[in-house]
């Protein structure tokens, strides 16, 4: 019978043991779950163990967007359950498999349902599909299902007008493997009360009565107190039952094996520039002067993870393809929303979002990737954004107040109507500091006051236009910022590429030489070959295609890289730059 | 569960008591690899181990052949079920005179022992465990270190290690990053040696001896060996089994409670590398006792 009950949908929690902020430990024919209710409403049945070290996720700590694990403060996301931060690695932006198990959830009848692999729905109950329920307190057996379904049989409760009274009438109206739904009638008086029996191990068990009728005051509490006497009785019942055979042995839990490249140390997922996901555009509106909103939501399914920093591709039905970054706070995980500009001399990217792109349309994007990962380790963080640079900043900026680590935004645009998502900086309170119609100079000027103190553990954040963001790195330079400190993200290479070297590549992992000829990128010369490499904006600007230097001496033409990284050599952007060397060695 | 029959782990020294909490002659009780045993420390300090049995009641009734194998070493009683041995691992710190040498407390945990190891070696969960004192976010990155596993000595060692401490010492105003050194020298024990308050040259000894009741449950003995001359030994204590104290509820909450030799069985990140080091020497030792061996 328990092998049968895998594939069957049973209750684990009352919805009243769900409230916000809260982590329940529910558990189901030997498996723990963590359960968790996000401030958006959605419930999370999830195993409970943290995928680091085992540590149960119930002792962790639900912000309503987020479980924080107590052990080490991994967090994972509503919904997604996949692993958003690792603070032991603040530079790092966590393997986007980092997920987490997750159950299937649904809340019906006062109750939260799940199965470890359910065939259809969560069944209808007759007697209980009209009008206001009434959970009763779910009462634990030490005694297998079976038995207690058995007794419930013959449990006898006074209807609910007529509580006081004794010796109403029972009928069973029906029984199953895990319920038994009974009928008790005195005089005009008439109750349905359905026990569910939920096989917590192979002895254990929790009876989750609901009543079809619900009842306010100190009525509720008489009938509460009613089957919280009578159901304990019964409870002692057949566990005097039961106390004289042997128990049978509980139920070992087999835990899922985490993937192969999990557990090794994270290398390069090697997939191309693909658009797996399908999106509909639930909404599409002007967030401000010139930009486009857009609410992406899954066709089917669910989103996949996302850091703050992130950006997917968006294939446009015209065949262009382009860059948006995330504008999600932490555990916003029903959708995914952007931000486009409509840009002036747009060669087909922001004019065919803003022109063609229409509600209800479905897009085809990337899953979302991370190469502007946020570390949430500094003092202080700066945020400088510039027009819809604010976009990724925006994500960011969200994370340290969820986390209430200390931050600043300054958002540099022309006017009051040209800032974007207005909803979402409003809830950043007197982090946001706007800049207004200031010319070059004087946004130099605003900027040396804005990064005037430099502190060790400070970091700075830029996205916004060349020329402003160029501005910003030499000031923060100016004024003492390490490298090191000072994380930026272009929106596009304007650098004149310049392709005319040909060279030599050899791939040390793949064991492969390649020549590189003038008019041709590293990338285009791999992908010839069948190494299949990321890439996403295959122009030098968003550090998907970054490929380590064993040896050699790159021509960097990329904006990704800071100085020092560029001095250093080790890293190359195999979209745009080239070597120098007449032959670099790369480690793929 | 069945008693022990891992022979690397039969054959080992186990910690069963402080010596400073034993009386001259008095009989204690204890459970090792889920034997019970009796121990009792005579006037001159010698220990006798013998498997308890209703007859034997003083130490000076048990025959020799009764007798197991029994040393005193770093203030513990310790004993084996094999054959031991001659010498327990060293740890030359401790015959410092200067030192003071303690048992900062004897503590009951639900946990394997390579578990608790596992909590003694990371030093990713100071921020968030013990917030305030090892560690405060948002200081919560694990700088790169090193781990050797040395072949003649049969230990692994993690040097370089550092970590952002809030109240570095009690002379210091703000935060810094301490050094640590870890050694595994036995499947259930660690030493650590961290930065000196007092002594920049030198460095404290916490070493934590951990008693394999059975194979999910261990008591855990935490020895002192410190450069201190002020505080109280209470103080001294208190400070550890405050920290021992939140580890605790954590360590009874890992999910299986032995520890999966698998390497896929859990997530390891690069702050992990001396856990991998250890669960990889666990594998090579043939170590099957309070693990999940991986499967073959």
């Amino acid at each position: 019978m328990l092998e049968a009950a895998r594939s069957q949908w049973h209750p684990i929690a009352a919805a009243h043991d769900l409230p916000f902020r809260h982590v329940f430990h529910g558990q189901l024919l030997g498996r723990e779950f963590a359960v968790w209710r996000a401030d958006d409403g959605y419930i999370n049945i999830w195993e409970n163990r943290c995928l680091h070290r085992g540590v149960r996720l119930s002792i962790g700590i639900n912000d309503g967007r987020e479980l924080k694990c107590q052990y080490h403060g991994w967090r994972y996301s509503n919904r997604t359950a996949g692993c958003t931060y690792i603070p032991a690695h603040p530079a790092d932006a966590p393997a986007r498999t980092i997920t987490n198990r997750t159950f299937p959830a649904v809340e019906r009848y006062g109750l939260v349902w799940s199965s470890e692999e359910p065939l259809g729905e969560v069944p209808d109950v007759a007697g209980l599909a009209e009008g206001k329920l009434l959970a009763l307190r779910g009462i634990p057996v030490n005694a297998p299902a079976d038995k207690v379904v058995e007794k419930l049989k013959a449990y006898r409760f006074q209807p609910t007008g007529a509580i006081d009274g004794n010796g109403a009438e029972i009928a069973v109206e029906a029984a199953q493997d895990f319920a038994v739904a009974l009928r008790s009638r005195a005089g005009a008086a008439e109750t349905v009360g359905v026990f569910f029996v939920q096989p917590v191990d192979s002895n254990r068990s929790v009876i989750r009565g609901v009543l079809d009728q619900d009842a306010e005051g100190a009525a509720r509490i008489a009938i509460l107190r009613h089957h919280n006497e009578r159901l304990s009785k019964l409870r002692d019942e057949v566990e005097r039952d039961v106390a004289n055979a042997p128990a049978p042995a509980p139920i070992e839990p087999i835990y899922e094996r985490v993937s192969a490249e999990l557990a090794e140390m994270p290398e390069l997922t090697a997939h191309g520039r693909k658009a797996a996901l399908r999106v509909a555009v639930a909404r599409k509106w002007r967030t401000a002067d010139g930009i486009a909103g857009f609410e992406l939501r899954p066709v089917k399914g669910i989103l996949p993870t996302f850091q703050p920093g992130a950006h997917i591709d968006v294939h446009m039905p015209n065949g262009e393809i382009r860059q948006y970054s995330i504008t999600n706070g932490p555990g916003e995980t029903g959708s995914f929303t952007i931000g486009v500009k409509l840009e002036p001399d747009s060669k087909g990217g922001s004019k065919c979002m803003h022109e063609t792109v229409r509600e209800g349309d479905v897009l085809a994007i990337s899953e979302p990737r991370n190469n502007f990962p946020l570390r949430r380790d500094a003092i202080k963080t700066i945020f400088v954004a510039g027009g819809i640079g604010i976009t990724p900043l925006l994500a960011m900026a969200q994370a340290l107040k969820n986390q209430e680590l200390t931050h600043e935004l300054h958002y540099f645009a022309q006017g009051e109507q040209h800032l974007a998502f207005a909803d979402r900086l409003a809830e950043l309170g007197d982090a946001l500091k706007p800049h207004l119609g200031l010319s070059p100079d004087a946004t130099g000027a605003e900027l040396r006051r804005v990064l005037a103190e430099y502190r060790n553990g400070m970091h700075l954040y830029i996205c916004g236009p060349g020329p402003m963001l160029e501005a910003a790195r030499r000031i923060a330079a100016e004024q003492g910022w390490p490298d090191s400190a000072v994380h930026f993200e272009y929106f596009k290479n304007t650098n004149k590429i310049d392709d005319s070297s040909s060279f030599e590549v050899a791939l040390a992992r793949s064991c492969v030489t390649l020549q590189v000829p003038a008019g041709k990128t590293i990338l285009q010369v791999m992908r010839e070959s069948g190494i299949d490499v990321p890439s996403s904006c295959e122009q030098g600007a968003c550090g998907t295609c970054v490929a380590t230097v064993i040896e050699g001496e790159p021509d960097h033409q990329d904006v990704y890289l800071n100085d020092a990284e560029r001095k250093a050599g080790t890293k190359i952007m195999t979209c745009v730059s080239r070597a120098k060397s007449a032959r670099l060695v790369l480690d793929i | 569960m069945t008693k022990c029959t891992d022979s690397v782990v039969l054959n080992l020294w186990h910690p069963v008591g402080a010596i400073a909490e034993t009386v001259p002659g008095a009989v204690q009780q204890t459970v090792l690899l889920e034997e019970r045993l009796s121990f009792s420390v005579g006037a001159d300090g010698e220990p006798v181990v013998w498997r308890s049995r209703p007859d034997l009641r003083r130490a000076d009734q048990i025959a020799a052949a009764d007798r197991l194998p029994a040393k005193s070493v770093y203030g513990y009683v310790w004993t084996s079920l094999g054959s031991p041995p001659a010498d327990l691992f060293p740890i030359p710190e401790y015959a410092e005179p200067d030192r003071r040498r303690l048992n900062a407390a004897t503590f009951g945990v639900n946990v394997s022992a390579p578990r608790a190891i596992e909590n003694f070696l990371d030093m990713g969960h100071f921020p968030y465990v013990h917030t305030d004192i090892l560690g405060a976010e948002p200081h919560t990155e694990v700088k790169e270190y090193d781990v050797e596993i040395s072949v003649d000595r049969d230990e692994i060692l993690a040097t370089r290690c550092r970590f952002f401490q809030p109240m570095a010492s009690t002379a210091s105003e703000g935060g810094a990053d301490v050094d640590y050194v870890y050694r595994v020298p036995h499947p259930y024990c660690s030493v650590l040696y961290k930065s000196s308050p007092v002594d920049a040259a030198r460095r404290d000894v916490i070493a934590i001896f951990l008693q394999p009741v059975d194979q999910e449950h261990v008591r855990a003995h935490m020895l002192l060996c410190v450069l201190d001359e002020n505080s109280e030994d209470k103080v001294i204590k208190r400070f550890q089994q405050t920290i021992f104290g939140q580890d605790k509820p954590i360590l009874e909450n890992q999910v299986p409670k032995r520890l999966p030799l698998d390497p896929r069985a859990e997530t390891p990140i690069r702050a992990d590398k001396s856990a991998i080091a250890y669960r990889r020497w666990l594998s090579q030792k043939g170590v099957t006792y309070g693990v999940i061996p991986a499967a073959a």
